[in-house]
Order: C-alpha cells, then sequence, then structure tokens
C-alpha cells in the first residue's frame, strides 16, 4: 500500500504512513464509547443503549457523533477567543503525535525514532498544557479549578509513570519500543508461560501496578477523574465547550486511554507477540494481538471507572508523592540490583 | 526547495514569531502560551539537526515541566483569575540599551565565526553516543550536577516546611 502510494507521490505515501494510526483512534473511540456505555449499564444492572441501529444498539455512538457536527459553536462572550478555539485540537494533536512511536504489528511502526518512550512521554506533556489552556481560556471558575487541578495532577503523575518506564528500559535496554517488542518473543520463562517483560522479574510486577495506577491519574479516569469531576465542578476544564470542540476533548482522552493502554501493553504483555509462541503469530495476527491487549487494559479502566468512588484532591496528592513516587524509585534501584545479580 | 528546507523555514517562523508575541502581548498569560510555541519550535529545530534526544529533552524539561510552572506562577500569584492582569513597560532605555548590545554581540559573533558545514551520515543511535559519554569521559560534571539538583531539592523542600509550620503556628 505505502509502495504502491510512493510510486504515485513521496507526499501521498507520508499521508498514508500517517493516517494509520489515525484511521484506528477514529474507529477505536466510536466502539469504545459505545462499549463504556454498554459495560456501565451491565456493571449497574440495566442495558444500556439499544435502539439506534438494531443489535444492542451498535449505532449509538455514530448517531451521537451526527448529533455533534450539527450543534452550534458557542463560545463566552468574555473567553480569550484564539486560546479557547485552539486548546481542543492541541490536545487532540499531542496525543496523536504520540501514537507514532507505538509498534502496532511486526510490520507497522509509524517511526523507527531510537528514543522511542522517551519521545512518548515527552509529547504528551502538551496534554498538561492544552487542558491549563483550555480552563484558563474559559474565564469560568470551574473551568480554570479543573485545569488548575489537572496540571498538577498530570505533572506529579508524570515522575511514578517515567520511573516504572525506566524500569522497563532498564530490563530491556533499549528506549526504541520496536526492539523492546522484539525481545519478548518466544516461550521460555518456567517453560511455558511467554517471555513477557512482567514474568521476568518480581519488580516489575510491581512496577506494573504502580505504572497502571499511574496512567489512571494521567488520563484523568475514575478514581482520579479530579479535573472533570461532575459533582464538584460541572464539566471541569471542558465546562463552556460544545458540539465538536467538545468532541474533540472526548476523542483526545478516549485517544490518551488507548496510547497509555497500548504503551503498558508493549513494555509489560509482549507488544504485538502471541502469546503461544509461533502459533498465530504474523503481522495481522500480531495487530490482532496488540489491539486485544491493549482493548482488555482500557476495559480494566472502564471496570474500574463504574466501580470505584473519587478520591480526594488531598488524597491524590499523598498517594502519588507519598506512596507511589518512593516504591517506583525503591524498584528501580531493585530491579537495578537484580540485573546485576541474574 | 527541499522538504527540510521548507520545514526550516516554517518552524524558523513559528519560534520568532511566537517570541515576539510573547514579547510584546500586554497579556501574561497569553505571553506564557506564546513561549510554549516558542519552546516547541525551537525542539522542531532539534530534530531538523538529527538531535533527537535533545528535542525530546526539550519537550520534557521546558513545556513539560517549567513552563507549567510558570503558569501556576502566573495564576496563582495574580490577584483573580481574569483577563484582568496587564503587563506595563518600564525601564525603556537601559532595557533597549541591553538588548541592542546583545544582539549586536550575537551578529558580531554569527558573522566573524567560520562556520564549517559538514555532511555527517544519519545518525541513528544519539541515546547509546550519550550514554557513553555521560558516562565516561563527562563522568565528574554529571555526577556534579546531580548532587546539585539535590541541594536545590532539599533546600526547597526544607523552605517550603519551615514556611507551613509558621503559618500553622500563626493560624
Amino acid at each position: 500500500m505505502t509502495e504502491y502510494a510512493s510510486n504515485i507521490h513521496p507526499m501521498a505515501a507520508i499521508l498514508i504512513h500517517a493516517a494509520i494510526p489515525l484511521t484506528i483512534i477514529l474507529v477505536y473511540a466510536l466502539v469504545a464509547i459505545w462499549g463504556e456505555r454498554k459495560i456501565a449499564g451491565f456493571i449497574q444492572d440495566r442495558l444500556g443503549p439499544m435502539r439506534v441501529g438494531g443489535w444492542h444498539g451498535w449505532a449509538q455512538s455514530i448517531a451521537d457523533l451526527l448529533k455533534l457536527i450539527q450543534k452550534e459553536d458557542i463560545i463566552p462572550t468574555n473567553a480569550s477567543r484564539f486560546l479557547f478555539k485552539f486548546a481542543p485540537f492541541m490536545m487532540f494533536a499531542a496525543s496523536y503525535a504520540a501514537f507514532a512511536v507505538i509498534p502496532f504489528s511486526s510490520a507497522y511502526i509509524g517511526s523507527m525514532i531510537n528514543i522511542g518512550v522517551f519521545y512518548l512521554l515527552a509529547i504528551t506533556s502538551i496534554l498538561t498544557l492544552s487542558v491549563i489552556m483550555a480552563g484558563w481560556a474559559s474565564n469560568n471558575k470551574w473551568s480554570l479549578l479543573g485545569g488548575m487541578r489537572s496540571a498538577a495532577q498530570m505533572v506529579s503523575y508524570e515522575v511514578p509513570t517515567i520511573a516504572t518506564v525506566l524500569t522497563v528500559v532498564l530490563v530491556a535496554g533499549s528506549l526504541n519500543l520496536m526492539t523492546v517488542t522484539e525481545m519478548q518473543a518466544g516461550n521460555d520463562t518456567l517453560g511455558f508461560l511467554p517471555n513477557w517483560l512482567i514474568f521476568q522479574n518480581p519488580f516489575l510486577i510491581v512496577a506494573f501496578i504502580i505504572f497502571f495506577i499511574s496512567i489512571l491519574a494521567e488520563s484523568h479516569r475514575v478514581p482520579f477523574d479530579l479535573p472533570e469531576s461532575e459533582s464538584e465542578l460541572v464539566g471541569g476544564y471542558q465546562t463552556e465547550y460544545s458540539g465538536m470542540r467538545w468532541a474533540m476533548f472526548m476523542l483526545a482522552e478516549y485517544a490518551d486511554m488507548l496510547l497509555l493502554s497500548l504503551l503498558g501493553a508493549t513494555l509489560f504483555f509482549g507488544g504485538w507477540n502471541s502469546p503461544f509462541g509461533d502459533f498465530m503469530s504474523g503481522p495481522v495476527w500480531g495487530f490482532f494481538w496488540f489491539m486485544l491487549k491493549g482493548l482488555l487494559l482500557v476495559f480494566v479502566m472502564m471496570w474500574i471507572r463504574w466501580t470505584l468512588p473519587r478520591y480526594r484532591v488531598d488524597q491524590l496528592m499523598h498517594i502519588c508523592w507519598n506512596i507511589l513516587i518512593p516504591l517506583s524509585f525503591i524498584n528501580l534501584v531493585l530491579t537495578a540490583l537484580w540485573e546485576v545479580i541474574f | 526547495m527541499e522538504l527540510t528546507t521548507i520545514l526550516f523555514y516554517l518552524f524558523a517562523l513559528v519560534t520568532l514569531g511566537s517570541a515576539a508575541i510573547m514579547v510584546f502581548s500586554k497579556n501574561i498569560v497569553h505571553s506564557a502560551f506564546a513561549l510554549m510555541f516558542t519552546l516547541m519550535g525551537v525542539a522542531a529545530l532539534y530534530v531538523l539537526l538529527y538531535a533527537d534526544f535533545l528535542a525530546a529533552t526539550q519537550l520534557l524539561v521546558y513545556v513539560g515541566g517549567i513552563l507549567i510552572l510558570i503558569l501556576f506562577g502566573v495564576m496563582l500569584t495574580s490577584q483573580g483569575y481574569t483577563l484582568s492582569f496587564k503587563t506595563i513597560t518600564v525601564n525603556l532605555i537601559p532595557a533597549s540599551l541591553i538588548s541592542v548590545g546583545i544582539a549586536a554581540l550575537l551578529i558580531f559573533a554569527f558573522l566573524t565565526t567560520n562556520w564549517t558545514i559538514s555532511e555527517v551520515a544519519e545518525r541513528t543511535d544519539t541515546v547509546y553516543d550519550l550514554g557513553m559519554l555521560l558516562m565516561g569521559d563527562y563522568i565528574l560534571p554529571f555526577i556534579a550536577v546531580g548532587v546539585l539538583l539535590l541541594i536545590a531539592i532539599i533546600g526547597a523542600i526544607l523552605m517550603s516546611t519551615r514556611l507551613s509550620a509558621d503559618n500553622e503556628g500563626a493560624s
């Protein structure tokens, strides 16, 4: 496909190559929003959306999207117009840019740059800024409080995320996510388990738990969804947004969820490697396994959302600075010792 | 024109334009957001120079860290959060003298230096080389910077705990 396009024009090849993650995000967002409402329904012992499209309301997200396109684009009079309009697009651009280094299958990765996961962590820090931008530009007290909370939360939880990613990088010896995935191939651990990093040493299990808690906070999911806690802040930083701009925020949030879940699947669960060794492996099966692992993590995030209550701001900061950060650094040192000894 | 050249001029325009907005904007929060585009433009220029690690560090440290602290500082210290806080121009003559002097110095250095443009092969493993240099030839400065940062962190914690202890005593 890409070779065929490069015969027409090199730019066409670049565009098609770059549009593959976008297609995946858009299809995933439609499925995930419907899935989240269905899961919420089942957890609360009801049916969820049932009417649009016939079979279990599968077309509900499409109908919602069509409705959002028709909505008026409302901009508050006292808002800072340029920043208000710009923030949703910057937020989506940041999370889309991060998909460039995710190896979707053994045959496709956006960019084989050598600093892979470091680039991902750097580019997602723009997400924080776009949330502050939206919160401030709305000129609304709930928006601003939501934006500030989000900034404090994301800056704090970046530390344990980076520390746990560093733990994996220490074991794998590479920042390139493709190399990290390739070295997890095969089924030799304890004779039958796949060579995934989470089975490699006990400290990486602890690292995964810390990583998962941190990505819940980074992607603003319950129990850490303080930036948009509807019972205290109306809608947080997105209070003043409507129509397609609000939909961009929603898309960016879901893309961020998928991004961090796929990162977790790559770092700890073998990326596109099949769990059965050579059975059912190959570029297309690789894509299937990778998305399956990522979507399972997304499902756990949704499951947590409809099960747990929300933390308070001080509890959130306490968990991060007093528990997760010391634990992740001790874990890093212990992993280094384990690597030296074994 | 080559794609790289077009991208260079595009990012240079973004960097310079947003820097100008940052300096001339009357609204301090707009200045801070303009600074974000300047820093991202510089990061993009690093990428065009094959300095990928440096570019990501620039994003992580300046955009993800320092700029957010600046925004926090601006929003928490100003009276109210609305669009009302303004900046004024003071010390016009000394400031312009110093800026013109620094600009003249930089342009002089730029014009008189004999720049050599070397055609390097595409570097792929910058992280490995950087790591070897930092852990080998430059281990002493690297550790000195680490100790300096540790002292700064301890100092900041000490100052903030003393401050909050005083506040609790007063109230």
